[in-house]
């Protein structure tokens, strides 16, 4: 069971996004009004930390389990998708206070709603998946 | 003991989510959450009606331990390490959401004007959540990822699809709560 670690590991990231509250609706409404610094804290500080730790990945300082290179995988490029699709998830993020990661967690706190959510962000990825190839980049 | 019980402060919740980060790509993978709509739309049988959901999703199998832990860390939360649901919240805020006619604002983390189990039930109320999900399963794979993904993994390795992304990412969560959010409510 190789991937028992990952289990771990999603329980640990479940846990760390519950008790700063970062899965709660209110969370990101006072986030997208500007009200509070909470979720800015929380975000920005992630991203700070993590760059130093992409910077050990780049430098070889930190290898992986395997003792190889990290080397994340760059980011698919487009303006009108990143900005448009963005736009779109900032929505459906602003209306039901749920980004992807959280909406699992949040099936262990209000079951039927998250699934209603999970089956809509299915849906919605379905849709993206046949209109791939037609949407501008 | 109490601490594990009291709510996180963010300078404790920033680090620890970085270091989630770290063991991810220790571990030999790169972090995200959104793929996973991808895979899960793959073990459903998407791959009979588009190309695009015809990959193998057994390679993503540590993904999907990663989404099984993400369910039980919720459910360990809520049970074990959340006694107090409080959120300590703006008084602004507390005091813009009660005109919109939302009660007991902040005693929960879920408002039950959206999650309340009476309305997710009701017409409107399952179609709100519902079309939210679209957005966020649509939008995030057009963008090419979520809040993990773009706004974490991709703006700290300084790549500029990820700055759009999370440009979009809060035009979208602008537009929705200063003006949706009030048409809706």
């Amino acid at each position: 069971m190789k991937n028992i670690k990952f289990l771990l590991l999603g329980i640990f990231f479940a846990i760390v996004l519950s008790k700063t509250q970062a899965v709660s609706w209110y969370r990101f409404y006072e986030m997208f009004k500007f009200q509070s610094f909470h979720m800015f804290g929380i975000i920005g500080g992630a991203v700070v930390i993590s760059a130093i730790f992409m910077q050990l990945f780049k430098n070889g300082k930190i290898k992986d389990i395997y003792g190889n290179k990290i080397v994340p995988t760059p980011k698919k490029k487009g303006v009108i998708s990143t900005v448009l699709g963005g736009t779109f998830f900032g929505l459906g993020w602003g209306i039901s206070g749920a980004c992807a990661a959280p909406i699992f967690v949040i099936l262990g706190f209000k079951l039927i709603p998250a699934l209603i959510l999970l089956v809509g962000a299915l849906l919605g990825a379905f849709v993206y998946g046949v209109l791939s190839k037609k949407l501008p980049n | 003991m109490d601490f594990i019980l009291q709510p996180w402060a963010w300078y404790f919740g920033g680090p620890l989510i970085a270091i989630c980060l770290l063991l991810y790509f220790y571990l030999g993978r790169n972090f995200g959450a959104s793929t996973n709509f991808d895979t899960l739309c793959s073990m459903a049988g998407a791959g009979k009606v588009s190309d695009y959901f015809k990959s193998d999703w057994k390679d993503r199998d540590f993904a999907l331990m990663f989404v099984v832990g993400l369910i039980i860390g919720g459910f360990i939360s809520v049970t074990y390490l959340i006694p107090n649901q409080t959120i300590d919240l703006n008084p602004t805020t507390v005091k813009e959401l009660t005109d919109l006619g939302f009660s007991n604002v902040g005693n929960k983390y879920f408002p039950d004007e959206i999650f309340g189990e009476d309305v997710v039930l009701s017409l409107k109320g399952f179609l709100i959540l519902l079309f939210s999900g679209v957005l966020v399963g649509f939008g995030t794979r057009y963008a090419g990822g979520c809040t993990s993904g773009h706004a974490i993994t991709g703006l700290s390795n300084l790549e500029l699809p990820s700055l759009l992304a999370v440009i979009g990412f809060f035009i979208g969560g602008i537009i929705a709560t200063w003006f949706i959010v009030p048409i809706l409510f």
